[in-house]
């Protein structure tokens, strides 16, 4: 049999895929950036005439996307000849997909983006947003809103500064962690609201004592972890040096390696050897745990302001509290801050009209209807007379109040490098799985971010 | 040669020392193949070769996925060598072997040989009951058993009520480091094994009665007769069970996924997990290709030395 003629075949076959490597790859991938400068101080409202479509990328969900949707459709009526189409995604999926769809060619006009590096920080460097600053002279957006809650939205142009610079992102909602509490197991156990840090630990004692879940908890879905380790944090450690450490304001200069993240990584550790946290809370989904505590098992719960929703926004059961300090009287600091800020691209043709739009979803009328969806209003004069007295909405709301007057608001620390997140997540797991030490914690979660800040220079 | 007319390809023939005999043999490469295999090739070429070939490109550099990356020439690839994550994440997919692949097959061939001795009535419907957990959404039983390992849940339930309460970890089943990842092994032990237990079965099935009942006369007891008549006879039903359940594995993504986020810690974290984390969320593109080729290029050393291992086996 002639065997050469199927081998030779093959051969070729073979050279071939080299071939398609060479046309189909060989350049660097990313292309060129081109930095959009900020548009001429604008006028306000849409002064367009002719029809306008606003392609909108957002990522809400439940009662909080019905309110978007009425306020798109008012939007609509206000100025007829503009056309809102909303693309409605979830966060997981927004993620994903924001980047390329921000760069390719049918690129939206408004999209929510999450802050951070290793997302707005990103589109930003690769300067695929606009700048926003002169639309917020011309609508007063600045004097809205905390500073915190624009500079968590602010980069340098070549995204390598975070929380300064120019302003990419706003929003008038926020979030904030705290302490949900069951009301009537507080008073069962004769227990008050705590003053003091020092306090809730012997609310935690009492409630053990008990034989109660004192802190109802999950840790499957990693995440929560953060929320655990960052309360006890914020008390501990000074929120100007968190605050610069996560926005990375002074590179190398400052570490994740202190005495104070020891101490709070070995409180977290403490608790769990005191047998704080529910039962096998490892192996327990998040939902869960809410759901759970919402069926009355668990004297405190420490999450965030989200699952209002879950327990019903006029659910007088339960009560929220921001972490108390270590010293009675000292001003509430808690992790939070702003929700998702709204962006405008610079592949957009019609950026007064975004920024209209912007102003629009910001305005005190959106905010009314979200506050309602469970949404925490953060700009000054927000109005909350139709929040129950009473209620858990009403309770959080106050809390977020407080400590948003004390500027006590820590960004979220997952926000310090691109890989934080996975890093802190996995940390926090293996430290209240008693794998690894306090020193051992906080020296995982240093090598990421030296590594990261170094990277930067 | 010049462009050849489509139809003249069977009849061309030339007399040599007057016998009749075909210049190039059925089955021999002839040029006009390539006009037969064109539209699949470039079909393959486009969506597999091309993307194959910017992953390899992109696996060069360092790039978060949209600014340009910077040229790290096989940085990412030293990476595979002395990063401990992604070392860490092969180590979890060899124990997950054991019980992705190793397992099922010794329990398939177990009751493979037990089928062979005797008839069990109904066996369709036992098969089809073994069978289903892969027609089921790999996502959907994951979701399932992250709530049969619950601390409340039906495991722990049924352990508690025989008094073998003890045994559970204070962490949950995949809570705890050292139990997260024997557990999601059980659960792909639980999916695959139905896969397994048809081929061999259907295999078994296929052997000739005969060779049995020769081994019946010359003497030969239950485990002789599986040595010399029933493990032969399934040589090339293991050789697919085997290469399918060791791809499977190395590409292990779903389960982990819903069932334990890589965690606790990053004591279920797997290579094909790895590279979704990378490419997805922590924005290292070049990084993420740089573990895809390499995992595809395991898969593709791994297959075929199992290929290999088993023909040779089958020529001694």
């Amino acid at each position: 049999m002639d065997a050469s003629s199927p081998i030779a075949c093959r051969v070729r076959i073979w050279l071939l895929i080299p071939l398609v490597a060479l046309i189909g790859a060989a350049c660097t991938p990313g292309g060129t950036i081109t930095q959009p400068s900020a548009p001429p101080a604008p006028s306000t409202g849409v002064t367009e005439k002719g029809p306008v479509t606003l392609t909108v990328w957002d990522q809400e969900s439940g009662p909080v996307s019905k309110v978007w949707d009425r306020l798109n459709a008012e939007f609509e009526r206000k100025y007829p000849n503009v056309t809102i189409k909303r693309v409605n995604r979830d966060f997981g999926e927004l993620k994903t997909l924001l980047k390329l769809a921000i760069s390719g060619p049918h690129a939206p006009d408004v999209v929510e983006a999450n802050q951070g590096w290793p997302d707005m920080g990103q589109l930003v460097k690769a300067g695929l947003l606009l700048p926003l600053d002169n639309f917020a002279k011309a609508y007063g957006w600045d004097k809205r809103v905390p500073e915190n809650v624009l500079a968590v939205s602010s980069w340098t142009p070549n995204g390598k500064q975070f929380g300064t610079g120019r302003l990419y992102g706003y929003t008038t909602m926020g979030e904030i962690l705290g302490v949900y509490y069951n009301k009537k197991m507080l008073a069962d156990l004769g227990l008050t609201v705590p003053a003091t840090f020092g306090a809730f630990q012997q609310d935690l004692a009492a409630a053990k004592q008990a034989g109660q879940i004192p802190i109802q908890f999950g840790n499957n879905d990693a995440f929560p972890g953060i929320h655990e380790f960052a309360i006890i944090q914020d008390q501990m450690a000074s929120k100007e040096n968190l605050t610069n450490f996560i926005l990375g304001r002074q590179g190398n200069q400052l570490s994740f390696d202190t005495p104070q993240n020891v101490q709070a990584a070995a409180t977290l550790q403490d608790w769990v050897k005191k047998g704080y946290f529910t039962p096998g809370f490892g192996g327990g989904g998040y939902d869960a745990a809410v759901a759970n505590f919402a069926k009355g098992h668990g004297l405190f719960m420490i999450t965030g302001n989200w699952i209002v929703a879950n327990l019903g926004a006029g659910n007088r059961n339960f009560g929220f509290f921001p972490m108390p300090p270590m010293s009675a009287g000292a001003p509430p600091v808690s992790t939070g801050g702003a929700g998702f800020p709204l962006a405008i691209t610079s592949a957009s043709k019609h950026p007064d009209v975004a920024a209209a739009y912007i102003d629009w979803m910001t305005s005190d009328h959106a905010s009314d209807l979200l506050l309602q969806a469970g949404e925490i209003p953060l700009h000054t004069g927000a109005s909350t007379s139709a929040v129950e007295p009473g209620t858990v909405l009403a309770e959080v709301v106050n809390a977020a109040a407080r400590v948003a007057k004390a500027n006590g608001v820590v960004p979220y620390e997952d926000w310090a490098t691109p890989t934080f997140y996975d890093t802190l997540t996995a940390a926090i797991q293996e430290l209240m799985g008693m794998k690894i030490s306090p020193q051992q914690f906080v020296a995982q979660g240093e090598k990421d971010y030296s590594g990261f800040q170094s990277s930067r220079s | 040669m010049d462009a050849e007319p489509v139809p003249e390809v069977p009849s061309r023939a030339v007399v040599v020392g007057g016998r009749r005999r075909p210049e190039s043999l059925p089955g021999a490469a002839r040029r006009i193949g390539y006009l037969y295999v064109a539209p699949a090739f470039i079909l393959y070429a486009a969506f597999n070769l091309f993307p194959l070939a910017q992953g390899v490109n992109v696996s060069l550099y360092n790039w978060d996925g949209i600014t340009p990356g910077t040229w790290v020439g096989l940085g990412n690839y030293a990476a595979f060598f002395t990063d401990p994550a992604i070392r860490e994440g092969y180590v979890h997919v060899l124990i997950l072997m054991f019980f992705y692949s190793f397992m099922p097959i010794v329990i398939g061939l177990f009751l493979a040989a037990l089928l062979s001795r005797i008839r069990i009535r109904g066996l369709t419907f036992y098969r089809m009951l073994l069978f289903l957990p892969l027609v089921i959404t790999d996502v959907v039983t994951a979701l399932a058993w992250t709530w049969v390992y619950d601390v409340n849940g039906p495991l722990n339930t049924v352990l508690k009520a025989v008094g073998l309460g003890h045994f559970i970890p204070a962490a949950g089943w995949l809570g705890d480091f050292n139990t997260a990842l024997p557990a999601v092994g059980v659960f792909g032990m639980w999916g695959e094994f139905g896969f397994c237990l048809i081929l061999l079965v259907a295999g078994v099935m296929k052997i000739p009665a005969s060779l049995y009942e020769a081994a019946w006369v010359d003497g030969a007891g239950a485990v002789r007769e599986f040595f010399a008549v029933t493990l032969p006879g399934l040589r090339y039903e293991l050789q697919v069970v085997l290469v399918l359940s060791v791809i499977g594995t190395l590409g292990t993504f779903d389960e982990i996924y819903v069932m334990t986020s890589g965690g606790p810690g990053t004591a279920t974290s797997v290579p094909a997990y790895l590279v979704w984390r990378r490419l997805f969320q922590t924005g290292q593109v070049g990084s993420a290709a740089a573990l895809g080729i390499m995992l595809m290029l395991i898969v593709f050393v791994v297959t075929y030395g199992l290929n290999r291992l088993m023909e040779r086996g089958a020529q001694e």
